[in-house]
């Protein structure tokens, strides 16, 4: 294993820029690790190789000319394949879009082709991202690498399983309901659920448009700073984009200083439903930054525990909105039904019975029947009222704190299987995450340590637009955190494969 | 117990262009009858008086001005159909024989 696959982004940067390495080398040995390990960890839906090395040599080519390049130029990141892409296959995870070529890119695409970073390829996810074990992919599950029989949580596994298993330094994620932070969790990596409009949602396969967002999936608290700091920022194409500057993320994560940050223990996001070994870390924690100057108070916020329920309600109710489109006329599956009459309501009905699995029509009939007369007002209608009332938890919350905290995660990675057939047992991994996406307010995982050998995540939030509140805790809690473990968590995790 | 039975799914998937067996209308009808009753606690405290979110960042509507962009060329948008002639996409009969 070469030893450049175990580098930050933030260190491959520094020594592309002092041309100790060529962008060439590096792209290599991420592509040699995912042609190593990927057989085993199932991250990618798609490798890129071709595209990357060519982008990689330009980069090269360039930086040899004298070129002012951008700071991430040269430095490989993969992407979460419910992020459209010109020139490879984008699927959502689903049969539906297999085959599918995206006429156009996201803009968070364009935006990391015009920083000149090699694409590795594209990440596998639950079904049009709707799950929290990545098993929902209509192409086989990824698998934790800290134990490959073990979820990397979801929707974004694939992201997340990559970096942990050092298959690329740096991911694109999407957070609808944790989908970044929780798969960031259970594999001791770090990701970052913008504040909603913070990022671009152009070319983001809408699931939950109210809800969805686009966000970094990385080893270090530093680096999902400089990969916001790319893909941040207003965007015409996106009407719900926010004009507001980005923000200072990277002088925040750089800085990591906590002392008098007030910082708020949620409540409500502990105690019952969390295992003891997430319980014991994250108190660890908090002794931690106690020690460090910061002050820790506690909060409530009483109608989180609505959230869930508001988010089961509002999420599909969406997406079944959204996936209308998937009816097999102007692109994917086409199914034509085997008897009968050919008419394009039953080629519709045959077309999405046989394009999307099990959760993703769940959802769809569950957010059909959470809009249909008569239940609209009890349903969908109490829903919108409870993320008012999470909204104003927040708000008070962040009246004597600055930034929030919690696990973010209520347990370790559980086995492949597990909750496959339990759906409420699934969603219960969300508990912690929902209400950020809910009040649209930014937050981060971080790795906490082990329980059981298993990666635990700490959540912090900040209010909405304040993202580098969480640059700043995070990178604070990853220092002291560190220096307790004489380095990186993920230095810890089991070698894969025979390689390491 | 919430109303959600295999008559109400059969329903439900109709509307939603879903064709769905027997096997997995049953299936569905107890799967989501457990996933309403965890989820209608929602009604607790959605209260007259509390005003609905539909979208989590206040913002106002956005114009652009009216000019000419680029869109996609009509080879580009055709070249996912299913299927297409005459530059456009083909579908089955829309309507019923009837």
């Amino acid at each position: 294993m070469s030893e450049l696959i175990t580098h930050s982004a933030a260190k491959l940067a520094e020594l592309l820029a002092a041309s100790e390495v060529s962008s060439t080398e590096v792209t290599q040995a991420h592509l040699d690790r995912i042609a190593a390990v990927d057989g085993d960890v199932n991250a990618f839906l798609h490798v890129n190789t071709d595209e990357a090395l060519a982008v990689a040599a330009d980069v090269d080519k360039a930086r040899a000319a004298g070129e002012e390049l951008h700071a991430l130029a040269g430095v490989p990141i993969a992407i979460k394949d419910l992020i459209v892409t010109v020139g490879q296959p984008t699927t959502a995870g689903s049969k539906m879009l297999e085959g599918w070529m995206s006429p156009y890119d996201a803009t968070v695409i364009k935006k990391i082709r015009a920083a000149r970073m090699p694409m590795l390829g594209k990440t596998n996810l639950d079904e049009f991202a709707m799950g929290s074990s990545t098993e929902h992919s209509a192409f086989g599950p990824t698998r934790n690498p800290w134990d490959l029989e073990r979820i990397p949580g979801g929707s974004g596994g694939g992201s997340a399983a990559a970096v942990s298993a050092f298959e690329a330094p740096l991911a694109l994620g999407t957070d609808t309901g944790g989908s970044i932070r929780q798969p960031a969790a259970v594999t001791g990596s770090v990701g970052v659920k913008p504040t909603y409009g913070g990022v671009s949602r152009y070319g983001a396969i809408a699931m939950a448009s109210s809800l969805d967002q686009i966000g970094p999936v990385t080893r270090t608290v530093l680096d999902a700073a400089l990969l916001h700091e790319v893909i941040g920022g207003h965007d015409p194409a996106d009407s719900t984009s926010l004009t507001d500057p980005v923000g200072a993320l990277v002088e925040a994560a750089r800085s990591g200083d906590v002392r008098g940050m007030r910082i708020g223990v949620i409540k409500e996001l502990q105690g019952e439903g969390y295992s003891a070994g997430v319980q014991a870390r994250f108190d660890e924690a908090l002794e931690l930054l106690r020690g460090a100057g910061a002050d820790v108070v506690e909060v409530s916020c009483p109608n989180f525990k609505y959230a869930l329920g508001a988010y089961y309600l509002v999420m599909p109710s969406e997406a079944s909105s959204n996936l209308a489109k998937y009816d097999g006329v102007r692109y994917g599956h086409r199914v034509l039904p085997e008897d009968g009459s050919l008419t394009i309501e039953r080629v519709m009905g045959a077309t999405r019975a046989a394009g999307f699995g099990d959760e993703v029509k769940r959802r769809i009939i569950l957010g059909t029947y959470a809009l249909s007369a008569g239940y609209y007002d009890a349903y969908y209608g109490s829903a919108q009222k409870v993320r008012t009332l999470v909204q104003r938890d927040f708000a008070a919350a962040f009246e004597t704190a600055d930034v929030l905290i919690s696990p973010t995660a209520p347990t370790t990675a559980f086995k492949l299987g597990e909750k496959l057939d339990d759906p409420m047992a699934m969603y219960l991994n969300d508990v912690a995450t929902i209400p950020a996406n809910l009040a649209g307010v930014p937050g981060i995982s971080v790795p906490g340590g082990l329980a059981d050998g298993l990666p635990v995540g700490i959540q912090f939030l900040a209010p909405a637009r304040e993202d580098a509140r969480l640059y700043r805790a995070g990178a604070g809690l990853e220092n002291l955190l560190e220096a307790t473990w004489g380095g990186p968590l993920l230095a810890q995790a089991p070698a894969l494969g025979g390689v390491k | 117990m919430s109303e959600i039975n295999r008559a109400a799914v059969a329903h439900l998937a109709r509307l939603a262009h879903i064709e769905m067996t027997a096997e997995e209308l049953d299936k569905m009808a107890g799967e989501l009858d457990v996933i309403v009753d965890s989820i209608k606690s929602v009604q607790e405290v959605a209260r007259p008086e509390v005003p609905a979110t539909s979208h989590p960042i206040p913002l106002t509507n956005v114009f652009r001005e009216d000019v000419v962009g680029e869109t996609l060329s009509q080879e580009l948008a055709l070249a996912n159909a299913p299927d297409a002639a005459d530059g456009r996409f083909k579908v089955p009969a829309i309507l019923d024989e009837e």
